[in-house]
């Protein structure tokens, strides 16, 4: 085209700087747009010269990051079974217990995670009793690792010890799999921190009584698709990480019948039903491994700078991206938002969870404004949670069209995090996400919104930066 | 401790309601705790933790809304405030607003923009000109302080990409009939120009309209287009895109005079265009016989009633009451004291202030401006008076840290009284400029100074002319008539043209002849 092309064209305007122009653009009834701009990179100087850096393979990053997103979406996730996670998670063994977030010693780990895995040694029987499992866990005799390096992930804690079932999700285009915890419920659970006989006792129940009915109705139905769900779900005022209401009654109705048609006793059958009934949040530990499956599947993409994983520990935020298994991490936030009756902030432990993948894969707080219903944890109004959900296009790659907003007139979710979009706009992913209290045992205290540290991204730009341009 | 506690049946309110309700009373009322809660087991138990009796809990349920206050007084009204509250609602404070957008890209997932106007800070000018050009958007930059290397590369791309690049340090453009940053209103036409000059620009613009022609599209290039290092690429480009629209009949360029090989650059693209140019290099030579088709002038105003008469407006009459302005000259010139030589020019408009002088170095002398490139033109010391003086205001040195003068004329008013303080002086020329981003009453807010400065002459014995020029049009949003009329009142002449301000300048100090 050529630039006398514009002359015949109604004019429209974006408006970068100052605001006054835009009286006078009212004025002529000219259509515009002012931005709310700032400077790039929060004005730093060695990250605009980054950023310049990498000026000359912008092109080179736009296809790399098409074909991450490419891969994400190609991926199918089903539900095919609920089996004991050293018989499926590969590097699994007896002595290896899986936590949410970035690698973390035992020294640094957050009250919650450190009450989950004197839990998980308890239940496992390597410790008679938390005094036993303080010390064996302290000992350098456990061997800990991120659930996120051995193709799962967990909420809060996260923690997956040997004999606990885990849901599995399998891919066909990739023939792969995903794995995750099965949801507790609320209250005094061990992805808290709380470790009482209780909590153990029904860990104990969710394995040997729970876990076999479910995995032989996912054998007869031939397994679930939980990204249909998901979509669904969607469009049904969930965003599928701190709302999952739709989500769970979805998966109840099409399980019901599977489960009603296998061999155990009817009691039973009824127990593993009604468990899933009364749990609000069942389908985040499905909505969590589908967004890690589809996930994996874009890691690894040369000069990609898309994000793969975020994650918490409860000490730091880490994040991966596509281009490097490298995390790159920075001390965890407190999550802003409301409090249950009788707690307060100085209760809170910092952001912790693998959950936060529902929002790498573009849900969760991304399509918070599909979910009007949660949008209080804001401290107020739809119009937030859907100036969010609008916002975090801006520093995504691409979009989902298998997700969509029907509050937005059924525009895809943003789906991508670009770490370079990050760094530039300085606008950081939005996470929608509970509040666990810091002390092991007690459990959720409030739920609200946190954003990683803009250092993870920093680190990783810088990190890319050099990579590439070397 | 008082504990007060308040059942309310049968009304339900989700938690996240209460939560930010109790959040809020927490903050606003003297209270050790305040709960609302549904009466659920769970929160009957933490009840019953914080010290809530027992009995009264325990007929409520679920769909029960339980008040809980422990409070330092023993006043129960305080239930009834929490109740009032809560009944009251959460839906307070600010309507939601829509989403402000903060990058380009972002913005043009919902709105087809086909510009930008970039007005950030210099540093940061460029890479959003470039990401706007990625985008496919014509850009105009109006910050200045962007590298010469950055303006030489995105007006190199923007070229590629058949896209327009205004700017840097671009102030004014009339595009598609909107007028951008600093322009005046005119009426819509068949004369297009291409301009390294924000007033320069809006000068033309604006007599053309005044004597009857209007505008196709007016291009605003920036200041440093024709240098060598960037050869008047976007110069060229918007002389190709008027060559081809089909509204202009037209065209007139606007510059400084060009490097030779720049000039060179821009006869070579003329020659191919058939419709008629005008070229405008104030100061600038006129290369004799090279084209019919090409009229070479020296000043703003020939630029405009050049471009008139091709278009067929021809200007009979520029100034339409000739006789009265050669009255008001002599009744002026003859109140001057002698010591009475010079003529002041303080201007808000660079280009005005370029083509006053180059019009009044063939009438007086010894001359001095800020903007002159004659070596014995140039003043050393802006800030102090000798001969005749033109002042550019919007020069950096007075700009730093200020808005230019054009936005915020205050600027000039201590340098009015300042030469009027001056015995020297026997005239005042000052430019207004209206139009969209100039001051809403330029006129108004220099009244009072004008009025000083006349009171401090006369207070020595001496009269004091004044000469304004208003560079408007009747459709600008200040009102030309008023800015005019206030100028009027007290007796300032006012001027047709700006060229014509500087004649009348020149003639008072020349004794009326």
């Amino acid at each position: 085209m050529g630039m006398h092309n514009l002359f015949g064209q109604t004019l429209k305007v974006i408006n970068v700087g100052t605001p006054t122009f835009t009286e006078d653009l009212h004025l002529q009834n000219v259509s515009y747009v002012h931005l709310e701009w700032r400077p790039p990179a929060q004005g730093d100087a060695e990250l605009i010269e980054v950023l310049e850096r990498l000026a000359p393979y912008r092109a080179v990053i736009e296809s790399a990051n098409d074909e991450v997103l490419r891969r994400i979406k190609a991926v199918t996730g089903r539900l095919i079974g609920v089996k004991r996670a050293r018989d499926v998670i590969p590097g699994m063994d007896a002595q290896t217990i899986l936590h949410a977030g970035p690698p973390v010693l035992w020294a640094n780990m957050a009250g919650p995670m450190r009450g989950a895995v004197m839990g998980a040694l308890v239940y496992e029987g390597l410790a008679k009793n938390n005094e036993e499992a303080l010390a064996l866990a302290a000992s350098g005799a456990v061997r800990f690792a991120p659930c996120h390096e051995h193709s799962a992930v967990g909420p809060m804690a996260g923690v997956i010890s040997p004999s606990m079932p885990v849901h599995v999700l399998y891919d066909e285009a990739n023939k792969s799999y995903a794995y995750c915890t099965i949801n507790e419920g609320l209250g005094k659970v061990l992805r808290y921190g709380a470790n009482s006989d209780e909590v153990l006792q029904r860990l104990s129940w969710m394995e040997k009584e729970f876990a076999p009915v479910l995995d032989a109705a996912l054998t007869l139905c031939g397994g679930m698709d939980i990204g249909g769900i998901i979509a669904q779900a969607l469009q049904m005022g969930d965003e599928c990480h701190n709302r999952n209401k739709a989500a769970g009654c979805l998966f109840l109705r099409e399980m019901m019948g599977h489960v009603l048609r296998t061999d155990f006793p009817l009691p039973q059958k009824i127990a593993a039903l009604e468990f899933i009934k009364a749990n609000d949040h069942y389908f985040l530990n499905l909505s969590m491994p589908y967004c890690k499956l589809a996930l994996q599947a874009g890691q690894g993409v040369k000069h990609a700078t898309v994000c793969t994983i975020m994650a918490r520990n409860g000490f730091e935020f880490g994040i991966k991206i596509s281009s490097s298994d490298k995390w790159f991490t920075g001390p965890a936030n407190y999550v802003e938002g409301l409090l249950f009756p009788g707690f307060t902030q100085e209760d809170a432990a910092p952001d912790i969870g693998d959950s936060a993948i529902t929002e790498t894969m573009g849900i969760g707080g991304f399509a918070m404004g599909g979910a009007p219903a949660i949008v209080k944890f804001v401290g107020g109004r739809v119009q937030d949670a859907l100036n969010y959900s609008l916002q975090m296009h801006e520093i995504c790659h691409g979009e989902n069209s298998s997700f969509t907003l029907p509050t937005l007139d059924f525009k895809p979710t943003a789906l991508g995090i670009d770490i370079i979009k990050v760094v530039e706009t300085g606008i950081l992913p939005i996470i929608n996400t509970g509040i666990a209290h810091k002390e092991p045992g007690v459990g959720q205290v409030g739920a609200g919104l946190v954003t990683p540290p803009f250092k993870c991204f920093r680190a990783a730009l810088v990190e890319f930066a050099a990579t590439v341009t070397k | 401790m008082h504990v007060f506690s308040k059942i309310l049946r049968n009304e339900y309110y989700d938690s996240v309601t209460l939560m930010s309700l109790t959040a809020r009373l927490q903050s606003q009322l003297d209270a050790e705790e305040i709960v609302v809660v549904m009466a659920t087991e769970m929160n009957k138990e933490i009840l019953l933790g914080l010290g809530f009796v027992a009995s009264a809990l325990h007929e409520a349920s679920a769909n029960d809304c339980i008040i809980g206050v422990i409070s330092k007084t023993n006043d129960a009204t305080i239930l009834d405030e929490v109740v009032r509250q809560l009944k009251q609602g959460v839906r307070q404070g600010d309507d939601g607003h829509r989403l402000a957008h903060k990058t380009i890209k972002g913005a043009l997932g919902d709105f087809d923009a086909n510009l930008v106007v970039i007005s950030t800070p210099g540093e940061y000018a460029a890479r959003e000109a470039e990401l706007a050009l990625i985008q496919g958007l014509h850009v105009m930059i109006f910050s200045d302080n962007v590298s010469i290397q950055d303006e030489k590369r995105l007006k190199q791309m923007a070229r590629d990409k058949g896209l327009l690049l205004m700017g840097p340090d671009c102030g004014t453009a009339i595009i598609n009939g909107v007028g951008l940053c600093f322009a005046n209103r005119v009426r819509a036409g068949n004369i297009g120009l291409v301009a390294a000059s924000g007033t320069g620009l809006q000068e033309v613009s604006v007599l053309i309209h005044r004597w009857g022609g209007g505008i196709s599209q007016a291009i605003g290039v920036g200041g440093r287009d024709l240098s060598v290092e960037i050869g008047g690429i976007m110069m060229l480009e918007g002389v190709r895109a008027l060559s081809r629209d089909m509204q202009t009949e037209v065209i007139v360029l606007i510059s400084k005079p060009p490097a030779r090989e720049v000039q060179r650059a821009i006869l070579d693209v003329l020659r191919g265009v058939e419709k008629p140019a005008i070229i405008c290099f104030l100061d600038g030579g006129a290369p004799e016989g090279l084209d019919p088709n090409w009229r070479f002038v020296a000043t703003l105003e020939a630029a405009a009633t050049t471009a008139l008469s091709l278009v067929g407006l021809q200007v009979e009459e520029k100034v339409v009451d000739a006789s009265f302005f050669a009255a008001r000259v002599a009744e002026e010139s003859r109140k001057m004291h002698p010591a009475q030589r010079f003529m002041r020019g303080l201007y808000c408009g660079g280009t005005l202030c370029a083509e006053a002088l180059s019009i009044a170095r063939k009438e007086v002398h010894p001359l001095f401006s800020n903007v002159a490139k004659l070596d014995g033109e140039k003043l050393a010391d802006p800030l102090t008076s000798r001969g005749h003086r033109f002042v550019d205001l919007g020069d950096d040195m007075f700009t730093r840290g200020r808005p230019h003068p054009m936005i915020d004329p205050n600027i000039r008013l201590a340098r009015i009284l300042q030469e009027a303080a001056d015995p020297e002086t026997a005239v005042l020329l000052l430019d207004f400029e209206l139009g969209y981003g100039s001051h809403s009453d330029p006129v108004g807010v220099t009244l009072d100074a004008l009025r000083i400065a006349r009171e401090i002459a006369g207070a020595e014995g001496r009269h004091l002319a004044i000469v304004g020029y208003v560079c408007g049009t009747d459709l600008d949003k200040q009102g030309f008539a008023s800015q005019c009329e206030k100028l009027k009142s007290l007796g300032v002449i006012v001027a047709t043209s700006n060229a014509h301000a500087v004649q009348l300048a020149c003639k008072i100090v020349s004794g009326g002849a």
